[in-house]
């Protein structure tokens, strides 16, 4: 039997529901001002959101990779944001070297495809050997284990990188053909590589969606990840959807690293973090090992991110609002973990260990 | 020569020596069942002969060949198929992915077609909820669709841990009917059960477990009429 029990409001829980409601003001407030005050045309309005948009695909596609291994190994793979990094560092020496030898200008398109070759290639072999040598040893080991494991890769991976290619910011070429601006209607247009980043991001998507869906690998993954030993009985070999898992992640990776790449135009060892930090809080946001939680989830952190900080702060006079835009990211994340910890598609905890 | 012989196994959950020298062997196309306790060694017997569990000591044979040196997804493509106790579906996936996933081993369109007719034949409500997530069925659907599952990849032999587990009585009867309907199509099967009067009632020969040993072994005749068997296991005095 089991007696009801009334949940009892402590001290602690009024203080965070008042915190939570002072940001909810301060969010509403802050937008009225700034929308009140006029200063940005709808035309910068919707830079910001085209922007956010493209910068949340990236979010997204990187989120993924967090959420399906999570969903499969119950573990953060935290050198996730390496593997991103290292597909955009390769994908970088290919579009350099391209560049050089003239062979980009003579067949762009080609180009861009051997470019994302390249670094998907390079961001899957770095996943599949991470989980060969630092992950595969330790399943079955404690959860904090491998969370450490995953932690110690991610800063090897980052100096392996620096060691041999040093600390420098190197800029990345530029490609005629994406760049630029496609006129929409009166004062507005939008950036070509934003449109492809989009576009890129969103077929890729539906990709994975379909394989998880509908192939005998895609159902596969998604038996492993409700109980693996039953798996097993069904003839499925685990180890190798484990693997399948990391290199679909890895795969979509290496596309965002070079998507993020043609963006901002710049690559270096520690490129990944802050990308990776910012796809796990829209894995987590979404629900993590919630695959369509993560593309939510990572589309909804670069709009909010984008648009955030002016909306919400320029209205109250805060000079230079933009630089806070990963302050108002991380406080969404520490918001999403106190008021909703499943995220916004997540499932009970309970009920996945069951 | 037996299609499948246990001999002398021992295993372990890490320290704890679970099976302590266990030795049986089934002849094709009987109904065999294991009867015992709660921690006898019914279950640990069936991951240990499906590949879940590896024994320190001992060998599981099948057809005389060795199966320690093959992994469980390996050894459901040399025709054992398991059932796990608590049944096990995959409770996101719907009720025809389930099935599918108990065909992963077999690559012949016609054959699975044709096992998933055989399990519809069997299971007609598993028809009806085939589009169903396999979480939102009940207890005894559920068991319905771990068995069709198991038939999914064509078994010599399927073992089979607690079938009546937490179900109706009259859920068992139908569980039961079609083990035997099963074994008739030439399936042998390996029974777990705690519910010992009907595992008997349908088997051809049983095994009793104690404290990871055998104790006793005779044909399910004998064993219903064993004292010994009735006192402690068919709630007799």
């Amino acid at each position: 039997m089991q007696s009801y029990r009334i949940r009892r409001i402590n001290w602690t829980d009024l203080f965070m529901w008042l915190v939570g409601a002072a940001l909810l003001a301060l969010i509403i407030g802050g937008s009225y001002l700034t929308l009140q005050q006029g200063k940005y045309t709808a035309v910068q309005w919707f830079d910001l959101a085209v922007f956010g948009l493209a910068q949340g695909s990236v979010y997204a596609l990187i989120a993924l990779g967090y959420t399906l291994v999570y969903g499969i190994l119950r573990m953060i793979n935290f050198a996730h944001s390496e593997i991103f990094m290292g597909g955009a560092f390769i994908g970088y020496f290919a579009a350099t070297s391209m560049q050089r030898s003239g062979f980009m200008e003579a067949n762009p398109y080609l180009g861009i495809v051997i470019i994302f070759l390249v670094a998907m290639t390079t961001s899957v072999i770095i996943a599949v050997l991470l989980e060969r040598i630092a992950y595969r040893p330790l399943r079955g080991a404690p959860r904090l284990v491998p969370l450490i494991t995953a932690i110690g890769a991610s800063y090897f991976l980052q100096y392996v990188f620096r060691g041999f290619f040093g600390t420098q910011n190197r800029a990345y070429p530029e490609i005629a053909v994406i760049k630029g601006t496609f006129p929409l209607f009166g004062d507005f247009q939008i950036q070509k590589i934003q449109v492809i980043v989009i576009i890129a991001a969103a077929l890729m998507m539906a990709f994975l969606a379909v394989f998880v869906q509908y192939t005998k690998t895609g159902k596969a993954m998604r038996a492993v990840s409700e109980d693996k030993s039953v798996a097993a009985l069904m003839g499925i070999d685990v180890d190798k959807i484990i693997v399948s898992t990391f290199v679909l992640g890895a795969a979509l990776a290496g596309a965002a690293g070079v998507l993020y790449s043609f963006m901002f135009r710049i690559v270096t060892f520690y490129m990944g973090f802050i990308p990776g930090l910012k796809a796990f809080t829209a894995a987590v946001l979404g629900g993590i090992g919630n695959p369509p939680g993560a593309m939510l989830g990572g589309l909804f952190l670069g709009i909010f991110e984008s648009l955030g900080p002016t909306l919400f702060l320029d209205g109250l006079g805060i000079p230079a609002p933009y630089q806070l835009k990963d302050v108002i990211a991380f406080t969404m994340l520490v918001m999403v973990l106190i008021f909703r910890p499943t995220g916004i598609l997540g499932e009970r905890l309970s009920k996945t260990k069951a | 020569m037996s299609i499948l012989s246990i001999e002398n196994i021992h295993t372990y959950y890490g320290n704890i020596h679970a099976l302590k020298g266990i030795s049986l062997h089934i002849e094709k196309g009987e109904i065999v069942t294991l009867i015992g306790g709660n921690g006898a060694g019914k279950t640990t017997t069936l991951r240990t002969i499906s590949g879940l569990l590896k024994p320190r000591e001992g060998t599981v044979k099948l057809n005389g060949e060795d199966l320690s040196k093959y992994k469980a997804h390996e050894i459901v493509y040399k025709g054992i198929s398991m059932v796990p106790e608590g049944r096990g579906v995959f409770a996101r996936l719907t009720v025809t992915e389930n099935l599918e996933m108990g065909a992963y081993s077999r690559n012949d369109k016609g054959e699975n077609s044709r096992n998933l007719e055989r399990v519809f034949t069997l299971f007609p409500r598993l028809k009806e909820r085939r589009t169903q997530v396999a979480g939102t069925l009940s207890g005894g659907e559920q068991q319905m669709l771990a068995t069709g599952r198991a038939l999914m990849a064509s078994p010599n032999i399927l073992l089979m841990d607690e079938p009546s587990m937490g179900l109706a009585p009259v859920l068992v009867e139908l569980i039961f009917d079609t083990i035997q309907q099963i074994n008739k199509e030439g399936t042998t099967v390996l029974l777990v059960e705690q519910n010992a009067s009907m595992a008997l009632g349908i088997a051809n020969r049983g095994y009793v477990l104690q404290t990871g040993q055998i104790v006793l072994s005779d044909s399910a005749e004998a064993l219903k009429s064993n004292p010994t068997v009735q006192k402690a296991y068919l709630g007799m005095e």
